[in-house]
């Protein structure tokens, strides 16, 4: 009797669920798309940055080459920067930050890929343990901590080296040293991860026939990971000609033509540093100079990291 | 072995070294290999000689010692006694008999001589009368194993000046404001700059931060609009084509110099929304002498500068959720926001953390872009709201750095020693605030 | 340093070898010798220590921190882990090929030469060319490449990568090659190639191949041994070795019966 209670009411359960109306229709979420829409915003204003950039340093420039002062052909092929008698060629100020690249390339290309060898190639765990803070500690000292070594520093030792007398207290040799130690970091921890992904199989291979350790890494793994090398080689290139507080403290304060390494000579970078640093009264030219000269470091840095990225994408090698 | 291969075959293939050759060849170029193992190894080396270099040349100037000397000696103004021993009286009588009666009246029209106790007299005559200077300053490694000759050397320049050990960090250096006389400045002003900014800059990139990274890892996929009409299906396209730029761009800023963020900063923050940063359109008054050269503008500034690194910090974080996480809460019927909020977010948070804490870290050393959007280098009042003038400490560092007395770069170093003790302790933090998040997650 | 008694009719032959990675044993007391100009094969269960074993042929154990072996492996009648013996020499004299292929990441050709070059070879370009066309014939691969040599040898099928693998390892005029599961990346037509290449390569090589599939060993080699790891230290043991009519038609050990039989591993 109570078990036909029951089993009748199952069944009007049963008959219940398979008659409810079930609607899988969507329906708007607005709480969601406002989130949705609020995260999207976030992303954007990376977007709104460079817009930003792009279109202060070019409504800037333009202010500054509508001056009578100055012409843009004047501005890329005048080989003096002096703003008190209105010559303004940039020359000078892109050569010496060129000078100071190639020099800390000349210390962070050998010191870092030696570095990356052997860290990913030579070294046991325990030395890695070891090591790889130091680079780290090395990557995270302010960039204005390095500016006092080289001038309190590495200056005194150039000039004590080479005579007072061939090398002045301000000197672009110093700056690119520096410069050089602090992207050697960048040289070697983005080489490392190059050649931490080259296959092990690669390096059994090579160890089958009879090849030394030295013999496998720069002669298959090396290779195996030229593409990222070279990105990360551009990379610290970029970071070179950005970098700012070493060559404002290191390099000197005045334009300067020249190729002697001993000699003061501003870079880009330590030239913005130093005019805006001082007393700047908006809308002089001296104030929109420093947009002009902007523009030309923002494309040169945003050339080379398009070109890394390029490289890293387009000859990455692909193992299963 | 090898023989009959060679000999079975008619046209030559060049010879591989045997027997003795052979071991000859490998110990030749074992030896190649063991001079390039020293050589790659002495290249890592480098870094760490480097690192010990800079850490002797900053201790080397922070400390050391200095030659003091004085107008007037204290054991001639009271016969051989010590000045803390005299009574009030006595030291009363030693400035009269020494100071010009104007200075005299001046001192006496302020409160009279005999209304000041001992310690404030002898603060007198240290000042007025014995005068103490530094005539020469000597870096550490100097003053400790070069003693006799700078002994020597003062003798004869400075026969009546002292030397002492000064450590040129110290309590007061830290707990005083700028000043002009670099014996008596102090950093005061920059550390609270530096830790305001910081704060600030947190505050404003790390939502920023972390939401772009939420929608670009979370939402990438997804598509709002309705996919059956056209004009759905265009916006959704665009969207993601959109998400794409964004992640591109977002690694392209992050190679942007520091200081085109300055001169971006600048034009936009500075000029263009004065009357924002500056706080004009609040009323602010002390913000019309900042002329938007205000923290505020500094913090904005410096958060687009961190914004790129603190999304691809925070991106990895959320990567690295197991995508098992997801699918288990999408399975019980959660919505997309709930799935990034109670489950996503908090397994990813002590990487995010420790990620962007790292990366904005990095901001507090940064310079160039703060001298471009005009920090002060000099200012005695502390930062006491956005819109106040602010400095902060390694723009100090460089302000004394270039200067080119000794002096200036004693105190320097002593200011880089505080930036790194500070850095290196944000570090840390971040390090335990990581794995305290983490040892909690796995025992709740 | 060469020691009194050894049996010239065997390449290798290992007197009480034991295999340790760190504290671990993981084959043990393992004497045995492979005969010249033969196929040897070695089978036991996964785990049991094949690979290890193979590797300790040629030193490659060296590569892996810890490890370590004891015992003696002797060739041409020294020991192969003598303190003087120099593991580069070793590895020239012993060849590898590996389970999965692992060709350079560069040209075909470069592959081939790439062993030669680092090795010392001299010569002219003619004759590297006319090397490298030797090696790859003997690896059966030279018709289906001869057009192509400067096509990345990643380019090639798994099959095709193998035998470039194996071709590589010929280029060097190695004494024995070891072969570690060569063909179980590969499909049966590939393997199929890969077995007619070693019956080829017999002549003037001697081989030994580790191998999970029961039918390639009882095609493709003269001898086996049987492997198995020990209950209770887990580490591995030479069960039985014979030629390999006798272990699959009447093998001496119930265990060995049972792993051929199918009922473990
Ligand atoms: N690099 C290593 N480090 C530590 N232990 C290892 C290492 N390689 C192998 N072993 C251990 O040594 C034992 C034998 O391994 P080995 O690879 O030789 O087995 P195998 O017979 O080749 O197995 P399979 O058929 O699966 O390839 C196993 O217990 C394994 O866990
Ligand atoms: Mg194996």
């Amino acid at each position: 009797m109570a078990d036909q209670v029951q089993a009748s009411a199952q069944r009007a359960i049963a008959a219940q669920r398979a008659e409810r109306v079930v609607d899988l229709r969507k329906r708007p979420r607005i709480g969601e798309s406002i989130i949705q829409t609020t995260l999207f915003a976030c992303g954007f204003i990376s977007i709104f940055t460079t817009i930003g950039i792009v279109f202060v340093l070019f409504e800037e420039s333009l202010a500054f080459f509508a001056d009578p002062a100055v012409t843009l052909v004047e501005f890329f092929t005048n080989t003096v920067w002096q703003p008190r008698i209105e010559q303004f060629g940039i020359l000078p100020l892109v050569n010496a930050t060129l000078m100071v690249a190639f020099i800390a390339m000349g210390v962070a290309l050998p010191l870092g890929l030696g570095t990356a060898i052997y860290l990913s190639e030579y070294a046991s765990e325990r030395a890695r343990a070891i090591l790889k803070p130091v680079i780290e500690l090395l990557a995270g000292i302010p960039t204005v901590v390095y500016g006092y070594f080289a001038l309190t520093f590495v200056t005194p030792i150039l000039r004590g080296v080479f005579g007072q007398d061939v090398v002045s207290v301000y000197n672009v040799m110093s700056a690119g040293l520096v410069v050089g130690v602090l992207i050697t970091p960048i040289v070697a921890t983005l080489s490392e991860d190059a050649l931490s992904a080259v296959p092990g199989r690669l390096r059994q291979a090579s160890f089958g026939l009879g090849a030394t350790r030295w013999e496998t890494a720069i002669r298959i793994v090396v290779p195996a990971a030229l593409s990222g090398i070279l990105a990360a080689s551009i990379v610290a290139m970029s970071r070179a000609i950005g970098e700012t507080m070493v060559v404002a403290l290191a390099a000197g304060a005045s334009p300067n033509l020249t190729w002697n390494p001993f000699e003061p000579a501003e870079t880009m970078t330590g030239h913005i540093a130093r005019i805006s640093g001082g007393d700047l009264s908006y809308g002089s030219i001296d104030y929109k100079s420093i947009f002009a000269i902007g523009l030309v470091l923002f494309f040169i840095t945003l050339g080379l990291n398009i070109a890394s990225r390029q490289i890293v994408r387009r000859f990455r090698e692909v193992y299963d | 072995m090898s023989a009959e291969t060679n000999a079975s075959s008619e046209r030559s293939t060049g010879t591989l070294p045997q027997g003795e050759a052979v071991r000859q060849n490998v110990a030749q170029r074992q030896r190649r290999g063991r001079v390039w193992e020293v050589v790659l190894f002495a290249s890592t080396v480098v870094g760490i000689v480097i690192l010990v270099m800079l850490a002797f040349n900053i201790v080397n100037d922070a400390f050391g010692g200095i030659a003091v000397q004085s107008v007037v000696e204290e054991e001639d103004l009271t016969d051989g006694r010590r000045l803390e021993d005299l009574s009030q009286p006595e030291l009363i009588a030693i400035l009269e008999a020494n100071l010009r009666s104007r200075v005299l009246r001046n001192l006496e029209r302020e409160r009279p001589l005999a209304e000041r106790d001992e310690g404030e007299l002898i603060d007198i005559i240290n000042q007025e009368i014995i005068k103490p200077e530094v005539v020469a300053i000597y870096p550490l490694s100097e003053f400790l194993f070069n003693r006799a000759a700078i002994e020597a050397e003062l003798a004869e320049a400075f026969p009546r000046a002292e030397l002492q050990f000064k450590s040129w960090l110290n309590w007061n250096f830290i707990v005083s404001p700028m000043s002009s006389n670099p014996t008596q400045a102090g950093i005061r002003t920059a550390i609270l700059g530096t830790l305001f900014l910081l704060l600030l800059t947190v505050l404003i990139a790390f939502p920023l931060g972390i939401g772009a990274a939420i929608y670009l890892e979370e939402y990438n996929a997804d598509k709002p609009f309705d996919e059956r009409s056209p004009v759905g299906r265009w916006l959704n396209r665009t969207i993601q084509r959109a998400a794409g730029l964004i992640e591109t761009n977002i690694y392209n800023l992050s190679g942007v110099p520091s200081i085109i963020y300055g001169i971006l900063g600048l034009a936009i923050f500075v000029r263009a929304l004065e009357p924002f940063t500056s706080g004009a359109i609040f009323g602010a008054t002390e913000g019309v002498t900042a002329n938007g050269r205000t923290i505020l503008s500094a913090a904005l500034t410096m958060s687009l500068l961190v914004l790129p690194v603190v999304i691809i910090a925070s991106q990895e974080a959320i990567r690295a959720v197991p995508s098992s996480l997801r699918q288990a809460s999408y399975g019980l019927g959660a919505t997309k926001w709930q799935t990034v909020w109670k489950i996503v977010l908090p397994n990813a948070l002590p990487g995010i953390l420790t990620g962007t804490i790292l990366a904005i870290s990095r901001a507090i050393g940064e310079t160039a872009p703060l001298i471009v959007i005009g920090a002060s280098t000099f200012i005695v009042t502390d930062p006491d709201g956005l819109f106040s003038k602010f400095t902060v400490l390694p723009l100090q560092i460089y302000n004394w750095t270039s200067r080119p007395q000794e002096e200036f770069r004693a105190i320097a170093a002593a200011a880089i020693i505080v930036l790194l003790i500070l850095l290196l302790s944000l570090n840390a933090a971040a390090i335990m605030l990581r794995n305290y998040l983490r040892s909690k997650r796995i025992s709740t | 340093m060469t020691s009194a008694t050894y049996d010239t009719k065997y390449a290798i032959e290992t007197r009480n070898m034991h295999i340790y990675y760190g504290a671990f044993r993981a084959v043990k007391d393992v004497s045995f010798g492979i005969e010249r100009n033969k196929i040897t094969a070695l089978i036991g269960p996964s785990g049991c220590g094949k690979s290890t074993v193979l590797r300790s042929f040629n030193r490659m154990n060296d590569l892996i921190p810890g490890a370590r072996t004891e015992g003696e492996v002797l060739y041409h009648g020294q020991n192969l882990y003598a303190p003087d013996v120099d593991a580069v020499q070793v590895r020239r004299e012993i060849g590898m090929v590996f389970q999965k292929p692992n060709p350079f990441p560069k040209s075909i050709y470069d592959n081939i030469a790439y062993g030669p070059r680092i090795n010392g070879w001299k010569g002219s370009k003619a004759e590297m060319d006319e090397l490298v066309e030797r090696a790859l014939r003997g690896a059966a691969l030279w018709d289906e490449v001869k057009d192509d040599l400067k096509k990345s040898g990643l380019a090639l099928s798994g099959g095709q990568q193998q035998r470039l693998c194996i071709a590589r390892a010929l280029a060097v005029e190695p004494e024995m090659i070891l072969m570690d599961e060569p063909c179980s990346a590969l499909d049966p037509i590939s393997t199929l190639k890969i077995e007619e290449l070693m019956f080829e390569l017999r002549q003037n090589y001697t081989i030994v191949i580790v191998t999970h599939n029961m039918q390639q060993a009882a095609r493709a080699s003269d001898y086996t041994a049987f492997f198995l790891m020990d209950k209770d230290d887990r580490a591995g043991q030479l069960i039985e070795y014979d030629t390999t009519s006798n272990i699959f038609q009447n093998p001496k050990d119930k265990r060995t019966e049972e792993y051929i039989s199918g009922r473990f591993g």
